[in-house]
């Protein structure tokens, strides 16, 4: 029977709370942790969100008897307390399918954290975790190349790679930055990378660094025998920049760019992702900005919701927290995204924070990085943490050996090396790796000298963004 | 600059030379490859072995040694194998591979005999 049409105010959960609902495979599901404000009960806080998010506006418009409302809402369907924190809990809603754009994680995002954000009956809101529909996910495009790809092309097999960060940060001249970078590959290193604010300042353009970085590998590839790559960063101020650094660094010989997807802007990540593919190149994924959207556990983006969607919008490398250096990372939530990154199939695990089962069809993985404030000491637990999927991408744990470069890196790589060879003969690495690395330093005296330069250096600060799990 | 020392690689020198897993490390003995293959075993690949001449060495196709020997599972035999490789390429470098046909992939490739340069 038709509806008839009434002004005026509703509260959104006649609408918008449906705690009978049964989930589609079709829906886009999304948890998000409220702490609504005094006074607001739960349901009509975890409602408000589902028809913010989705379609209401405050008051009831003729215009809506002009459609199947029904189809279209989201639906607040299931409410959770959230543990350790009795002011918040998770809200569960599903989307239907017809509500978002194929292939536009733009178009979600823009539903799922747009206005809902700065909504007044909430006082603070995290989306948690999405669960992409298969018809979402395979209408993305997808890592340009992924793991094996990666792999075949590098010839890089049962091992994690090697990286290093080029520093300091800012004012090397780009004959010097390739100099720092000859020196890390000639060392043993299959990769360095431009940091994430080296674009194009005055110092150094663009293209000179290009150019002295791409004969660095071209000489430390005769010289070892080994594929190697540096990140060339092409994140820039206009989508045309972006190509026109991407298509030079394509014909000059690189074999990977770099962007940094959340300053870039996803839209723009999406298309040197698309070029990428199409021109053989494989892309690496930096991260910053993502402090300010997934640090505080009460508001914002969780990271495994900005992984989930990168991978979607596509990269082959993709930056993860290292659990053990200097930056952020609790161990089982980092476990959690960088399982999201590789997995076929991610199950739910609410131990790593995960809500929601993931499949990704065929979609390929990509590798994290676990980079920051990492040296060799940290080697038999990033190997145990990270397997070898994964870029161990070091820093000062690099250039600050004190023979230099070739020699940090040399220290790196037989420190890995021996690392993985104890754990393919089933030895517990984290807790014989003292042993494992002193061993292996007696036929390296780079190692030697690495494991005593650092050997004092720890990180015990508290992790902010604990998982919910951990707080009590 | 007494206490710093020098990094030897250099262009042109065999010496100089790596071959991605492993090569960064002594030359493994025998108990040590043993356990290596009961890895990849272990882990349900393919073991497999091919050999190229050193100066070939970065192409990506190496000449395999017969065919990968799927579903072989005695370390004994893999051994075998790998020698009768090396026996009939001395002057070759001889690596090991998991071939894992799941992820198609390899999971591992690592350099087993290495001629003196």
């Amino acid at each position: 029977m038709a509806k008839t049409y009434k002004a005026g105010v509703k509260e959104y959960r006649e609408t918008y709370w449906e705690p009978n609902y049964s989930v589609r495979e079709s829906d886009v599901l999304a948890v998000f942790k409220i702490v609504p404000q005094p006074g607001v009960p739960r349901e009509e806080a975890a409602a408000a969100v589902a028809a913010e998010s989705s379609t209401g506006t405050w008051t009831t418009v003729w215009t809506d008897l002009l459609t199947d409302l029904d189809y279209y809402k989201g639906r607040a369907y299931a409410i959770e307390d959230v543990p350790g924190d009795d002011e918040a809990f998770y809200a569960f809603v599903a989307y239907p399918a017809g509500l978002f754009e194929e292939g536009s994680v733009v178009n979600v995002f823009t539903s799922l954290v747009g206005n809902v954000f700065g909504f007044k009956a909430v006082r603070s809101l995290r989306l948690e975790d999405v669960r992409f529909p298969l018809w979402f996910v395979m209408t993305n495009p997808g890592p340009p190349h992924g793991i094996c790809v990666e792999r075949d092309k590098l010839n890089k097999y049962g091992r994690p790679m090697l990286g290093c960060t080029i520093k300091p940060k800012l004012g090397l001249s780009a004959k010097n930055y390739g100099r720092a970078v000859y020196e890390c590959l000639r060392g043993g290193l299959d990769f360095t990378k431009d940091d994430e604010n080296v674009n194009s300042q005055p110092f150094m353009r663009w293209r000179d660094r290009f150019l002295f970085c791409q004969e660095a590998i071209n000489k430390s590839e005769a010289e070892t025998g080994e594929l190697k790559g540096h990140y060339m960063n092409c994140t820039a101020p206009t989508m045309e920049e972006v190509y026109k650094r991407a298509e030079f660094a394509k014909e000059i010989g690189s074999k990977i760019v770099m962007s940094d997807y959340l300053t870039l802007g996803w839209a723009a990540h999406t298309s040197l992702s698309k070029w990428c593919r199409d021109n053989g190149l494989l892309l690496h994924v930096h991260r910053a900005m993502h402090a300010v959207i997934d640090r505080n556990p009460r508001h914002g983006i969780n990271f495994r919701v900005l992984t989930k969607l990168l991978r979607l919008i596509g990269g082959d490398h993709l930056h993860s927290g290292t659990v053990v250096g200097k930056l952020e990372g609790d161990r089982e939530a980092t476990l959690g995204w960088i399982g999201m990154m590789r997995e076929e199939y991610t199950k739910e695990d609410r131990a790593k924070g995960i809500f929601f089962d993931q499949d990704w069809g065929r979609m390929p993985g990509l590798l994290p990085v676990a980079s920051g404030g990492i040296h060799v000491w940290h080697m038999p637990a990033l190997v145990s943490i990270f397997g070898d999927d994964s870029v161990l991408q070091f820093g000062g744990g690099t250039l600050g050996h004190p023979w230099g470069n070739a020699a940090g890196a040399a220290a790196n790589r037989v420190a890995l090396e021996a690392c993985v060879q104890a754990r393919n003969e089933g030895r517990q690495i984290e807790r014989e790796g003292r042993d494992i690395l002193t061993k292996a330093a007696q036929s390296s005296p780079e190692l030697k000298i690495a494991m005593e330069t650092w050997k004092e250096i720890k990180f015990e600060f508290d992790t902010v963004d604990k998982l919910d799990v951990a707080h009590r | 600059m007494s206490n710093v020392q020098d990094y030897p690689s250099r262009i042109g020198d065999d010496a100089s030379k790596r071959f991605e897993t492993f090569s960064y490390l002594p030359p493994m003995n025998d108990e040590e490859l043993r356990k290596q293959v009961q890895y990849i075993v272990d882990r349900g690949w393919n073991p497999a072995v091919e050999h190229c001449e050193p100066e070939n060495a970065m192409m990506h196709y190496w000449y395999m040694w017969k065919l990968p020997m799927f579903g072989e599972t005695d370390v004994d035999r893999i051994l075998a194998e790998a020698e009768a490789c090396r026996k009939a390429n001395p002057k070759h470098l001889v690596k090991l591979i998991g071939y894992d046909n799941i992820r198609q992939t390899q999971g591992t490739a690592m350099l087993i005999y290495r001629p003196a340069a």
